[in-house]
């Protein structure tokens, strides 16, 4: 269905391995996070990245250690992709006083600055004009680091997108914006919606960038996509936008079924499983079904192991509520 | 000392900072080789170069979250909205990001940044491009704001909010862009939250913001002949508040004045009057007056934004008629 972009570089098994293990746990983690808010667990909101496991494990492993990522509300593969605690993300969903950003962000604000992974936002597009921020920084400072900000189709429709593109071109920045083509705009299909037929790749020429689609359910070809991208931006060349099609196998949030889904449009898409299509290729590859198994029970043991010590935690305590609105700590607006 | 105006000030405060940090940058529509609309950054691009001093185009959102993402990054960004009635274009980055980061976060990011605006009327240019709207800004957890009367607290507050840790609001009046005074040549810093009394009285205290401060300040001198004693004063910055000068100051004379170019709800006049009336009510000998413009938008002829905006006339009138009721 997809140009593959970033050529046929050869993937080594080891990194192939991280790819799938990392996709695992991802699958593991949010169908773990399904249960627990069917367990009335997890408060409020969650939006699930059920299905978009390869984007956030291919974009990822690509990435250089102090890469930025800046990615949405539906963050949690991409905030665990970077290295983050499985634990605390797991707490923090759980409103627990152990969670990563101490129950103070909730699920659709994961952010972990230790591993670069600098936010998710939740107001859907303003984070690619931070992500250009980032990036203009590492340009000024020459470091040589990449912003990757991941977005959904419903992003491209809003006019932070539009500013964003354009500034991130005429400052020639290093960043990379991945469009996650789930078909959907919370409950409405994109296409309904949208006056261009692939909504981010289509604008991209306005912007003088190539367009570039791709499988969003191929690890390697998120992989390979992320490598071209990612040295693009390194050597100066500036931003690329990518948009990569996918499918989201649940509903846009904890409260949505799904079901203005066409049936045979989900079975479509859940033949083209992003861990099935995976581990089938590891297999055809020689990879032994053995070292696979032994990758998914170890992956479903971090992730009971993550929510026993998730559940373990206290609760936030009280002295929190009033505490890092400024630097100095606290929260006083007056002498 | 050098005699510099409000907007040559707005430069000095910059180049200063610029001088001492290389990661302080400054970005915005016409800042650049134009030197601001308002010609408040000229001289910046030609000192400090085009790494630093970055036009860009009319894009708020992008400005802002160009500054939010250099900021959490290591630099010390600033960032002009050409008119504070902009910032309506951009909130989102304003109120919801900005303000918000560091508390979600619980700490893990810091946002050093300066957002600079022209803000208030007096120039004419009607509701869209006039209005006060510091109040705004005051009602966001999470974000300082600072509004200078004089070139010498422009330069010393905008030194102190590039080098503050957290998000500064910089409100300055462009009624008083022509304004000349005073200002210290050398390393000039003046922290915020801290209120200046500018004239001490007997009667009544009255305290006012940016360009309502000169105006207080004759209202005062007026009053005296009438044999209204004021204090005046400048509260330079509404977050942080430097609320104990205010109350001490209404404590010792018994009555307080607020004078605002807000529109007259939720002003903050009111959340000054409300502290007042919690924290020294029994100091007081009469009621809290807020002098504000009437709650519309602006209009653009002068004869009728004149009459919008509190005047020295509309102050003593105001002050005289509640001393003497």
């Amino acid at each position: 269905m997809a140009k593959v972009f970033g050529g046929e570089t050869a993937i080594d098994s080891q990194t192939q391995l991280a790819l799938y293990r990392m996709q695992v746990e991802l699958r593991l983690f949010e169908k773990r996070a399904h249960d627990l808010f069917l367990q009335n667990l997890v408060k409020g909101t969650s939006h699930l990245g059920l299905g978009q496991e390869a984007v956030a494990a291919g974009f990822a492993a690509a990435m250089r250690p102090d890469d930025y990522t800046f990615c949405t509300y539906r963050g949690h593969n991409h905030t665990l992709a970077r290295g983050a605690s499985m634990t605390a993300v797991m707490a923090e969903l759980l409103g627990r006083g152990n969670g990563l950003l101490h129950g103070k962000g909730g699920s659709m604000h994961l952010t972990d600055v230790a591993h670069f992974a600098m936010g998710s936002y939740a107001i859907v597009g303003a984070h690619l004009t931070i992500a250009n921020g980032a990036a203009w920084s590492a340009q000024y400072r020459k470091s040589g680091q990449v912003a990757v900000c991941f977005f959904g189709d419903g992003a491209t429709n809003i006019g932070a997108f539009h500013e964003a593109l354009n500034l991130a071109v005429v400052w020639k920045l290093p960043v990379v914006f991945v469009c996650e083509n789930n078909l959907y705009m919370e409950y409405t299909p994109i296409a309904s919606v949208t006056a261009a037929k692939n909504p981010a790749a289509d604008r991209a020429t306005a912007y003088g960038l190539e367009p570039i689609i791709i499988d969003g359910n191929d690890a390697d070809v998120c992989y390979r996509t992320a490598l071209s991208a990612y040295e693009r931006a390194r050597s100066g060349k500036g931003p690329s936008l990518i948009e990569a099609k996918t499918y989201r196998h649940g509903g846009h949030s904890r409260a949505d079924p799904a079901s203005y889904r066409p049936k045979d449009e989900l079975e479509e898409w859940l033949k083209r499983d992003p861990i099935d299509l995976y581990r089938a290729r590891l297999l055809a590859r020689g990879v032994a079904q053995g070292v696979l198994d032994a990758i998914d029970a170890e992956a479903a043991a971090k992730v009971d192991r993550a929510t026993e010590e998730a559940k373990a935690g206290p609760a936030p305590s009280p002295d929190l509520l009033e505490r890092n609105v400024w630097a100095d700590g606290g929260a006083a607006w007056r002498n | 000392m050098a005699e510099l105006t409000y907007r040559e000030a707005v430069a000095a405060g910059i180049a200063q900072e610029m001088r001492r940090d290389p990661n302080v940058v400054l970005i915005g529509e016409d800042i650049a080789a134009a030197g601001g609309v308002f010609k408040t950054t000229v001289g910046l691009l030609e000192e400090f170069g085009a790494e630093r001093v970055r036009d860009t185009p009319i894009s708020e959102q992008a400005i802002l979250g160009a500054v939010m993402g250099a900021a959490m990054t290591g630099l010390r960004p600033i960032a002009e909205i050409m008119f504070s009635d902009f910032l309506a274009c951009c909130w989102d980055l304003v109120a919801n990001q900005i303000a918000k980061t560091r508390y979600m976060t619980d700490g893990q990011v810091s946002l050093p940044l300066v957002i600079r605006t022209a803000n208030g009327g007096g120039l004419r240019f009607g509701a869209q491009h006039s209005q006060a709207v510091e109040n705004w800004a005051m009602a966001v957890p999470g974000l300082k704001v600072v509004a200078p009367a004089y070139p010498a607290d422009v330069k010393g507050l905008l030194a102190a909010s590039i080098r503050d840790p957290d998000p500064v609001l910089f409100f300055e009046a462009k009624g008083l862009f022509a304004e000349k005074g005073e200002v210290p040549e050398g390393e000039h810093v003046v922290p915020l939250g801290t209120a200046n009394v500018l004239r001490t009285g007997r009667n009544c205290t009255i305290i006012a913001l940016a360009a309502m401060v000169p105006r207080a300040l004759e209202a005062a001198n007026r009053l005296a002949r009438f044999g209204i004693d004021a204090t005046v004063v400048d509260l330079r910055s509404l977050v942080p508040l430097d609320a104990r000068t205010v109350l001490t100051e209404v404590s010792k004379t018994g009555r307080a004045f607020t004078v605002e170019e807000n529109p007259r709800l939720c002003g903050w006049g009111a959340e000054l009057a409300a502290l007042i009336a919690d924290e020294c009510f029994y100091d007081l000998d009469g009621p809290i007056v807020r002098i504000t413009t009437p709650h519309i938008p602006l209009p653009a002829a002068d004869a009728l934004e004149d009459l919008a905006r509190p005047s020295v006339e509309r102050i003593v009138e105001e002050v005289r008629t509640a001393m003497e009721r």
